[in-house]
């Protein structure tokens, strides 16, 4: 059940010159109402910024005395520009944990794929997966790279990729995914956050070689709790869900990627 | 701690308090529900329904502004059917009123409604003629004399509990329209729905919403809802439902000045899902404060120029 809270920032820290890594104070949050990677929180963003953002949870642990969590977000606008002015010692109004995160079993074997700010969502599952996952991380170009050192740290393998082949492979990262699963698809599951276009691609790569796939998916979004419909996802079915209450991770196969 | 009498009547139905949760903005109560006992509102406009199911517009469906949001959601609901099988008695079990908000595609469809619900033992309906976001009925309904007069009638003629009807402000003169539905026999309005906008990303010349324009609430509509139920209240004899960017006890005590009876609390649910308690205590404190027994003094007591 999500909560209303204020949270005391404890770590403010640049990755590159617009994505910030904030460590908050979340409570029990943790412990008690099972806050986790892939979820949600809904941060308030100061005065004027009428909606909360929706900002992903990277990892977030039972520390004492209070648990934490972190978020890694980047200046996209006003909300998210106020959100970066925040130091050490500020307090932030937050709202969570809001959203599902990915489904995973323990012992499971998976793909990580991240394009962007794409990445951090899955940092909390290549640690808590220690050794036993493969990364595959896609940025824009070298100085867009961010976390690279840690995903290195606790996966197994880990593929950097960049749309202007200054690091890594010159490329998206699906051509990176094909490559892999040519070789080895017994993964329990890919698990996917990034641009449309790149879960798209992933998810069709996935299907090709029947690999089950999880996605982690961002639409504009108001209330964050289910009640005003905004955030809407259109389905296979013809249906629609919604990223907050349902999501923001579907099942890539019950996404209708063609609109 | 000052005593101040809450509760206000709105046609015939009584409101402990006079704060109600505006349509689309509270769903059917459950999300907020887990937060506090719905049993504190005055009452819920419950999320537009429709004959059928309706799975709304295609995203994106938001946008922020400045103090304001635009959305288009068009009427995603799950029919009427299933809001009475499963979301009405949720509801019920909570000490509220239940107000259903009802759009058609033709008159017909507003009295199918009416019966079902009337039926199905909500305490009032609101009856939404200004949805902007949709093709057929919604606004069209809402901008023309004749129309919304029609539909109320046929409301009116198949429901068994007070039909409340909610204008829209994308109009010229939004007391022709109130005169024509109370004329027709509507027992209260709401007011005001969205007034209609667009926002434009200047990089990709693309406007965020899928459907190009959409409705804009929150603060930023506050001024233009308080003229219009001041308006209309000057120039019909019935109760009135305000709304349009309440976000403190002020804002409701405003409205309320102007005319309304009671008052809704919409998109400021979506920055605090308290809001709407919040809203009803300062409104509380701020009746004490001017020394009134009951805050329904408040309604129509403003002193124009």
């Amino acid at each position: 059940m999500p909560i209303v809270q204020r949270c005391t920032v404890v770590e403010m820290t640049p990755l590159n010159d617009s994505t910030w890594w904030m460590t908050l104070e979340v409570g029990k949050l943790v412990e008690e109402q099972g806050l986790r990677a892939g979820q949600f929180l809904h941060v308030a963003c100061g005065e004027g910024n009428l909606l909360r953002r929706p900002i992903s949870v990277a990892y977030a642990l039972e520390d004492e005395p209070e648990n934490t969590a972190t978020l890694i977000f980047e200046v996209k606008g006003a909300g998210t520009r106020w959100l970066s002015r925040r130091r050490a010692g500020d307090v932030v109004d937050v709202l969570g944990p809001l959203g599902n995160g990915f489904a995973v079993e323990e012992g499971g074997r998976y793909l990580l794929v991240g394009g962007g700010i794409g990445v951090p969502p899955l940092l909390g599952y290549a640690e808590g997966f220690h050794k036993n996952t493969v990364a595959v991380l896609g940025f824009r170009s070298a100085d867009r790279v961010i976390l690279a050192d840690r995903f290195r740290n606790c996966c197994k393998e880990i593929y950097l990729c960049t749309d202007d082949g200054s690091m890594g492979r010159h490329g998206f990262v699906d051509a990176q995914v094909r490559d892999i699963l040519a070789k080895d698809k017994n993964f329990t599951a890919i698990l996917a956050c990034g641009p449309r276009p790149m879960l798209k691609s992933v998810a069709q790569a996935a299907a090709a070689y029947g690999v089950p796939c999880q996605v982690s998916m961002e639409e504009r979004m108001a209330c964050g709790v289910g009640a005003c419909l905004g955030c809407a996802i259109q389905m296979a079915d013809g249906t629609m869900k919604h990223v907050c209450k349902d999501g923001p991770v579907f099942d890539a196969g019950e996404v209708d990627w063609n609109v | 701690m000052c005593k101040v009498d809450l509760s206000v009547d709105l046609a015939g139905v009584r409101l402990k308090n006079p704060i109600v949760t505006a349509s689309g903005t509270f769903g059917f109560g459950r999300e907020y529900g887990q937060f506090y006992d719905l049993s504190q509102l005055g009452g819920i406009c419950a999320k537009g329904l429709t004959l059928h199911r309706r799975e709304g517009n295609p995203p994106p469906r938001i946008a922020e502004t400045p103090m304001g949001i635009l959305n288009s959601v068009g009427l995603q609901n799950p029919g009427v059917d299933a809001f009475i099988a499963h979301e009405l008695p949720e509801l019920r079990r909570h000490d509220l009123a239940v107000i259903a908000n009802i759009s058609g595609d033709t008159p017909e469809e507003y009295g199918i409604l009416c019966e079902k619900l009337s039926a199905a033992g909500v305490d009032m309906i609101e009856v939404n003629i200004s949805c902007p976001n949709v093709k057929a009925g919604g606004l069209a309904y809402g901008t023309r004399r004749s129309l919304a007069a029609e539909v109320t009638r046929v409301a009116k003629a198949h429901a068994g509990v007070p039909v409340m009807v909610k204008l829209s402000p994308n109009v010229t003169d939004i007391t022709e329209i109130a005169k024509a539905v109370a004329d027709a026999g509507a027992d209260a309005l709401s007011l005001i729905n969205t007034l209609r906008g667009m926002r434009i990303d200047v990089n990709t010349r693309r406007p965020i919403l899928k459907r190009n324009t959409g409705g804009l609430s929150g603060p930023a509509v506050l001024p233009v809802a308080v003229r219009m139920v001041w308006e209309v209240a000057n120039a019909v004899d019935l109760p009135i439902l305000g709304m349009g960017g309440v976000a403190c006890g002020e804002d409701a005590a405003q409205l309320m000045l102007a005319g309304a009876s009671a008052v809704a609390v919409g998109t400021a649910c979506f920055a605090d899902p308290y809001a709407p308690l919040r809203v009803r205590d300062e409104l509380a404190e701020l009746a004490c404060s001017q020394g009134l027994d009951k805050v329904s003094d408040l309604t129509g007591g403003v002193r124009p120029w």
